[in-house]
């Protein structure tokens, strides 16, 4: 029996397990690296991270759903001075491979954000979040609009030049995703992260109020696997060779499966570390035990492959 | 930045015993080695629900005691309110049942080098870790002097072997059902006062903590308090947990109950803001 190849590809960056931690769910990465090394899985993607220091939203900043939750968490952080002085030499310290997440609230911050990552060593990928208000389109997100969209990634990929890969994190709550998705690679986007939170609400029946401090929250969680795995198919069936990081409420190895055979290149996990601290390796030894049980030499393999045609086993 | 709890780690571990005290539950559980490692203040996250559950995040308990010397190995106490869905399903579970969970987290309580008088404050089960901190508190040659206070005396959590610790333990309710009538914090000026008290402790309720603060502040005592904020993680990867906090240099930072705390030194909290966009 050979062994699986288990590695993967996005653009020119190369890591040796389809397993990723969701941006903005992993902190600095110091905390997990408690529970188990950071370098045995595929990379850290980074908390989107932005030009200045940032409070975030007021608390409550969570609410628990059914099998999910939302968050409104504001994209709280350092700011990404004190992003690359403390966190990123703590990732390369660890062996860890490191996607950098950024977001903006103007398609100039973004370009900013990519001019103080080009010259930094020691990262695979950038990752960019689109799902943040453009304030220069009274707080419209950027991720909804075809034209914004292109801007901020063709912005990012002029500053960045031709060598790191960009990674477009694009929003379920579109009309026609696969046409944003199809904008934002030809601007320039080496590959997709599909998806981002659902936009949701509670409403405290005591209070008789919104429960967020935010108001609204991104609902992740295994509630929102299906759009995700339908989000993956459609976009893998438009753009076949374009890789797709998937992620959305996915807990186990077999769901991980799932969005691989939708297209997925790479998996992201999320709010299943905020269960259990461990759960990223589970589901990287139950994906390697699923794939060889049905057959496949390699992951690649398995990428997209509930598209093949009807005849085919 | 302060980081999470050197010791944490996560462990399957079974639950030894679960009683029914008063409107509470008290769950003994076997931790092993890792008891050793957990500190008054500290807490556990605890995966609730089982495999099939539909609640995907940890719930987050105070550990009120540890014990080393047990004949089943280190095993830790629990005291639990069934409140919630997650909190009803753990008091549910019996002996034998095989908990995952992650402890410990989060700071603990700091003790005094000096054995000065301190005042511990609990508000409804959220006096049962200062139990344990009074045992080592009593043990450091402190004189501990006890509040308890609750809405109504079903609330007050008083186990008897815990007053053994305690130079004096009164009780207040709202309702007056139990000790004296009124606040919980009422009598805590006249007590600073006479007991010449260093340091006050306390857990429970954030508006408790808030009116504490108040009075710590005027009489200039250290306050370290033991904050309830609703957590997802535990660990420290969520960023759901914030306090705003005031720095050495007058700014504030929101930060992170789970891992800059439970414990926080009250005076830095910056409880108006609680809730407030900064």
């Amino acid at each position: 029996m050979t062994a699986l190849d288990f590695s993967t590809t996005i653009g020119n960056a190369w890591f040796p397990a389809p397993t990723f931690t969701a941006s903005g769910c992993a902190s600095s990465g110091r905390e997990l690296a408690q529970f188990f090394p950071l370098r045995d899985m595929g990379g850290v993607v980074t908390k989107s991270v932005m030009s200045k220091a940032r409070p975030g939203r007021p608390t409550p900043r969570m609410a628990e759903t059914p099998s999910g939750m939302l968050n409104s968490i504001g994209l709280q952080g350092p700011g990404i001075d004190a992003f690359l002085a403390k966190d990123v030499p703590f990732l390369i310290d660890q062996k860890a491979r490191i996607i950098v997440s950024i977001a903006g609230e103007t398609v100039e911050e973004y370009s900013t954000l990519a001019r103080k990552l080009r010259s930094v060593s020691g990262i695979s990928a950038i990752e960019v979040n689109i799902s943040c208000p453009n304030v220069e389109s009274r707080g419209q997100v950027f991720a909804t609009d075809l034209e914004t969209s292109k801007r901020v990634i063709d912005g990012v990929r002029r500053t960045i030049g031709g060598e790191l890969p960009i990674i477009a994190k694009l929003s379920p709550d579109v009309t026609d995703l696969v046409a944003i998705a199809r904008g934002v690679v030809d601007a320039g986007a080496d590959g997709l992260a599909l998806i981002n939170t659902v936009l949701g609400m509670v409403i405290n029946v005591d209070t008789m109020r919104p429960h967020l401090g935010g108001i609204t929250g991104g609902l992740s969680g295994p509630a929102i696997r299906p759009i995700a795995v339908r989000a993956i198919y459609q976009v893998h069936a438009a753009l076949p060779n374009t890789p797709i990081l998937g992620m959305g409420g996915v807990s186990s190895g077999k769901d991980a499966l799932e969005m691989i055979l939708a297209g997925a290149s790479g998996i992201s996990i999320g709010t299943a570390s905020f269960g259990n601290p461990t759960a990223i390796m589970s589901i990287q030894s139950e994906l390697k035990q699923l794939l060889t049980d049905r057959g496949f030499t390699s992951l690649k393999q398995a990428v997209g492959y509930a598209h093949r045609p009807e005849q085919a086993q | 930045m302060m980081q999470i709890n050197k010791s944490a780690k996560q462990l399957l571990a079974p639950i030894v015993s679960n009683k029914r005290v008063g409107q509470y539950h008290q769950i003994i559980i076997n931790v092993g080695d890792v008891a050793a490692a957990c500190k008054p203040g500290n807490f556990v996250a605890i995966s609730v629900g089982g495999d099939s559950s539909r609640m995907v995040l940890r719930r987050a308990f105070a550990i009120s005691r540890v014990s080393t010397s047990s004949t089943v190995g280190g095993t830790m106490e629990l005291i639990v309110a069934p409140h919630g869905q997650g909190s009803k399903w753990l008091c549910s579970q019996g002996e034998g049942v095989v908990l995952d969970l992650v402890a410990p987290l989060g700071t603990a309580f700091g003790i005094p080098t000096e054995p000065v008088p301190v005042l511990l404050v609990g508000g409804g089960y959220g006096s049962a870790p200062l139990f344990g901190l009074a045992e080592l508190l009593n043990s450091r040659g402190c004189r501990v002097d006890m509040l308890l206070g609750a809405s109504t005396g079903s609330k007050i959590y008083a186990p008897m072997e815990g007053k053994r610790s305690v130079n004096s333990m009164r009780i207040y309710t709202e309702d007056g059902s139990m000790g004296s009538s009124g606040r919980v914090t009422d009598p805590i000026p006249e007590i600073i006062r006479d007991l010449n008290v260093a340091v006050i402790y306390s857990c429970g309720p954030m508006p408790m903590l808030a009116a504490i603060t108040k009075i710590s502040n005027e009489f200039d005592v250290v306050h370290q308090c033991a904050v309830e904020e609703s957590m997802a993680c535990g660990i420290g990867i969520c960023m759901t947990c914030v306090l705003p906090v005031e720095n050495e240099d007058g700014s504030t930072s929101m930060l992170r109950s789970c891992i800059d705390g439970p414990v926080m030194d009250g005076s830095k909290v910056l409880w108006d803001q609680v809730g407030q966009h900064q």
